[in-house]
């Protein structure tokens, strides 16, 4: 063991350190004199982007990422302003959020709640955010969710489209630009009519997870509405890889539409392997022709899934060829800087930052209990989406719904989806306490510390 | 002292004064400067995941570091004790004694039944005995069959197990915590110490993932030293020799696997007592993986490896995977552009979603250069600076194994 010698001066030097750094905290402790976590400290206000840059949904995580940059830099009044200039509310002028310049942290998801948890984490914890943009899955929105309403953030949700995630799981640190399961169906069933008429029988493939079934249960209401019958629902696992044991029942089961609740790569697998190994689309069954459907759409998965796509309907929450001044100035700005047109995952980042930072200024604080009373039933126009609004019950975002459909002729690689139908807000809204969306509870805002 | 040799107390008081000071080790830059806000990993959350991620590896070790079975379903345990965890959450209260008993109780359970049929084989055999025990964990946990079979929710699937505001938590009274807590010491409340441009947060939650760690630590000496451990070694050396000389090592494998699973369930509860979510995720195959990793990386059959090995993958996994190239170009912005686009350009790979790269590159490294994992290094570094007499003490954080 080590001998130590004691010295008077050594003894007097320790003392004096040691009382030294005993006092210091108790005054030093500002921050939590601020009334919330990570109140932002100097001329800098940090934000959080987690989205998943490996794993299945990289590639709308990346381009998520892309925007949310992009929205940052129109915030700090680099660039050409993108939708600052077309948004209803003109209180955000270029300098930032409440003069204050914005900085931003990334981290990667990995499409794993775990993993997103503790991204998240790092960040509230380690860099101070003050809010948290991002996920793709509506497991991991869900999870991320859950996290900033006990940390006391403010939580964006990016790509998620599971009803949960403002109806059993909603919270009230949380808000949801993007539509959701019930949107889709409430949107596709009339088209469906007019277009294959009241008498088909369904045939449902669904991915085994909770996106997956409340999508599934919001079709079939829409579709059973319509007169169609539901012959089948099978659940797939995520990621299967080969679905050709889940479609070789298809054909002798007498349905005469196949309803794929899959995203991302499990959808460019089953549809590709419906048309080409199965021939579906080029069966009659009941004297109708087969037909697929896809409920939730996305550039991405069209560009996967070639030209298998074609007449097959979907929808979609934003395309960047709407013609409106939001969309065109955004598709305008991302184009220059990336030099392809955003998916629809990154209009929703990119326009659930801007809303973060507008929210904030007209709260003229960054306490979360002020930006979710400025959210709450906040109507708002010019974001490529006509006029939204963010229902202040369940923090869901109500707004137009796109039908879509595979493009017979594209002309180009990025023109893979043509837009069917608009479909108005009115015709998607829901109550609160629908019963796809009951036995959530909201909750209290929570500005943490 | 404490029934261990002075070098093994040594080793020990080290390891507990890393725990306790830890939140200051790992902040060593200020929190303003461009290397404190790339570096510093002393932020509660990363460091329960240093000594929660620890404790399972030490756990694990003592299974594959002395008796050399390759459990590679680990997982599956850290899985199980998360789940018993959060269903305690649910149904009593926040607090997280229960949670921690049961989810080491259940983990105990449930590698009684693997352990008892996994064992019946050895080598690559075992291992893939206990991966597919584990990936059939896994299924049942992500489609949550459990649930499905008593129409309730069992694991919730995907979405993974949270508490609710309408879950039962009968022992839950107007004024208790609505945030896991030890008797009313809430898990995330903490102390930040300011010191010049410094910051140090010192968190409850961390410090009783510590001391769980420092007791899970000491009891994995004493396995390591005793004749059971001996025993154990021996099995790694010569399994049929130890048969043949009248000696059924069945129990002593079984004995092994249980413990090391227990340790996995409450590393499992601990994780759900800082974080109140869990998912099958946890139990996927790629996380057993992690934990094989974990132990190689640090140096299998070493007492501190598995802690070191743990410690290095969380970091690059929580620190390097955040650092992007708007970092990269600040880091580099005194160089000419064309110098500072170009080192960008270079690391660019390694960095942000390429932290797997980086991880696999060092995990080679180290399995060429170092077959004994990371300790190994240590000694190496002692031995050259060391003096003579030093040259077996250096091998005090390794022991050497049996054979």
């Amino acid at each position: 063991m080590s001998k130590s010698n004691f010295s008077r001066r050594g003894v007097l030097k320790t003392g004096a350190v040691t009382a030294g750094g005993l006092m210091l905290p108790t005054y030093l402790r500002a921050d939590a004199h601020a009334g919330y976590t990570n109140a932002p400290q100097g001329d800098t206000v940090k934000i959080g982007f987690n989205v998943p840059q490996t794993g299945p949904y990289a590639e709308e995580g990346l381009d998520e990422l892309r925007a949310q940059e992009l929205a940052v830099e129109h915030l700090n009044g680099m660039g050409d302003g993108g939708m600052l200039n077309t948004f209803s509310e003109q209180n955000l002028d270029g300098t930032g959020i409440l003069g204050k310049k914005v900085e931003f942290v990334t981290g990667d998801t990995q499409t794993k709640s775990d993993v997103a948890r503790a991204s998240a984490q790092s960040m509230i914890q380690k860099d101070g955010v003050i809010m948290v943009n991002g996920g793709s899955s509506s497991g991991v929105a869900i999870a991320v969710q859950g996290l900033c309403q006990e940390a006391g953030i403010i939580f964006m949700a990016g790509l998620t489209h599971s009803n949960d995630t403002t109806g059993k799981d909603k919270k009230a640190n949380g808000f949801r630009h993007f539509f959701n399961g019930y949107m889709s169906g409430a949107a596709l069933g009339p088209v469906l009519q007019n277009e294959y008429g009241s008498e088909r029988s369904a045939y449902h493939l669904t991915a085994d997870y909770t996106w997956g079934w409340t999508q599934q249960e919001s079709m079939q209401a829409s579709t059973e509405a319509i007169g169609w019958n539901t012959v089948q629902n099978v659940l797939t696992p995520v990621g299967a890889g080969d679905f050709a044991s889940y479609l070789t029942p298809v054909i002798n089961s007498g349905a005469d539409t196949l309803i794929l609740n899959h995203y991302g790569g499990d959808m460019v697998n089953s549809l590709t392997q419906a048309v080409t190994q199965f021939g579906l689309k080029d069966k009659v069954v009941n004297g109708n022709d087969f037909k697929i459907i896809v409920p939730l759409y996305s550039e991405l998965m069209a560009a996967g899934a070639g030209s298998n796509i074609e007449g097959v309907f979907g929808s979609m929450n934003w395309n960047w060829q709407l013609q409106d001044a939001g969309t065109a100035a955004f598709v305008k700005s991302f184009g220059e800087k990336y030099g392809f047109p955003p998916s629809g995952s990154a209009h929703t980042c990119y326009v659930q930052t801007l809303l973060y930072a507008d929210a904030v200024t007209r709260a003229g604080t960054f306490n979360p209990c002020g930006v979710v009373e400025a959210l709450e039933d906040f109507d708002f126009d010019g974001m490529g989406n006509g006029p939204v609004t963010y229902r202040g019950a369940d923090h869901q975002c109500f707004k137009d719904v796109l039908v879509m459909k595979g493009s017979e002729n594209p002309t180009n690689q990025y023109d893979t989806l043509e837009i069917v139908e608009v479909t108005p807000r009115a015709q998607v809204e829901y109550e609160p306490d629908h019963p796809m969306f009951a036995g959530g509870d909201l909750g209290e805002c929570n500005p943490g510390a | 002292m404490l029934g261990l040799n002075s070098r093994d107390f040594r080793l020990f008081l080290i390891v507990c004064a890393l725990c306790v000071f830890a939140p200051i080790l790992l902040n060593p830059f200020p929190v303003a400067s461009s290397l404190g806000e790339s570096f510093n990993a002393g932020y509660p959350a990363l460091m329960q995941r240093f000594v929660i991620f620890g404790l399972l590896v030490i756990g694990f070790n003592i299974l594959f570091g002395l008796t050399g079975y390759l459990s590679f379903g680990h997982a599956a345990f850290l899985g199980v004790g998360s789940f018993a965890a959060v269903w305690m959450f649910k149904l009593l209260s926040y607090n997280v004694v229960p949670a921690i008993i049961l989810s080491v109780v259940v983990a105990g359970l449930f590698s009684v039944v693997i352990g008892y049929i996994a064992l019946r084989r050895s080598g690559i055999y075992f291992s893939i005995l206990t991966l597919a025990f584990a990936q059939m964990m896994y299924s049942i946990a992500f489609s949550d069959l459990v649930g499905k079979l008593f129409g309730t929710i069992v694991t919730n699937g995907e979405t993974g197990l949270q508490v609710y505001n309408d879950d039962p938590q009968i022992l839950m009274s107007e004024g208790s915590p609505t945030v896991p807590h030890l008797f009313g010491l809430e898990m995330n409340s903490a102390f930040t110490w300011k010191v010049g441009g410094w910051e140090f947060v010192f968190q409850n939650g961390y410090y009783l993932s510590a001391i769980f760690m420092i007791l899970g630590f000491y009891l994995s000496i004493r396995i390591f030293r005793s004749p059971f451990g001996m025993m154990l070694r021996a099995i790694k050396s010569n399994q049929t020799r130890m048969s043949y000389t009248g000696l059924d090592t069945k129990p002593y494998m079984l004995a092994a696997f249980v413990i090391s699973g227990m340790y996995a369930g409450l590393a499992g509860g601990l994780l759900a007592a800082m974080d109140p979510l869990t998912g099958a995720e946890r139990m996927f195959w790629t996380a057993s993986g992690e934990i094989v990793v974990m132990a190689i990386l640090g140096g299998v059959g070493t007492l501190v490896g598995p802690v070191l090995g743990a410690g290095v993958i969380k970091y690059l996994e929580n620190i390097v995977s955040k650092i992007n190239d708007s970092i990269l170009h600040n880091w580099f912005a005194f160089m000419p552009d064309w110098l500072e686009n170009l080192m960008v350009t270079v690391i660019h790979p390694f960095i942000g979603k390429g932290w797997h790269l980086t991880l696999g590159l060092l995990f080679m490294a180290v399995v060429i250069f170092l077959p004994g994992g990371l300790m190994q290094l240590g000694e190496k570094i002692a031995t050259l600076f060391g003096r003579k007499k030093k040259s077996d003490d250096a091998k005090s954080g390794a022991t050497e194994p049996a054979e």
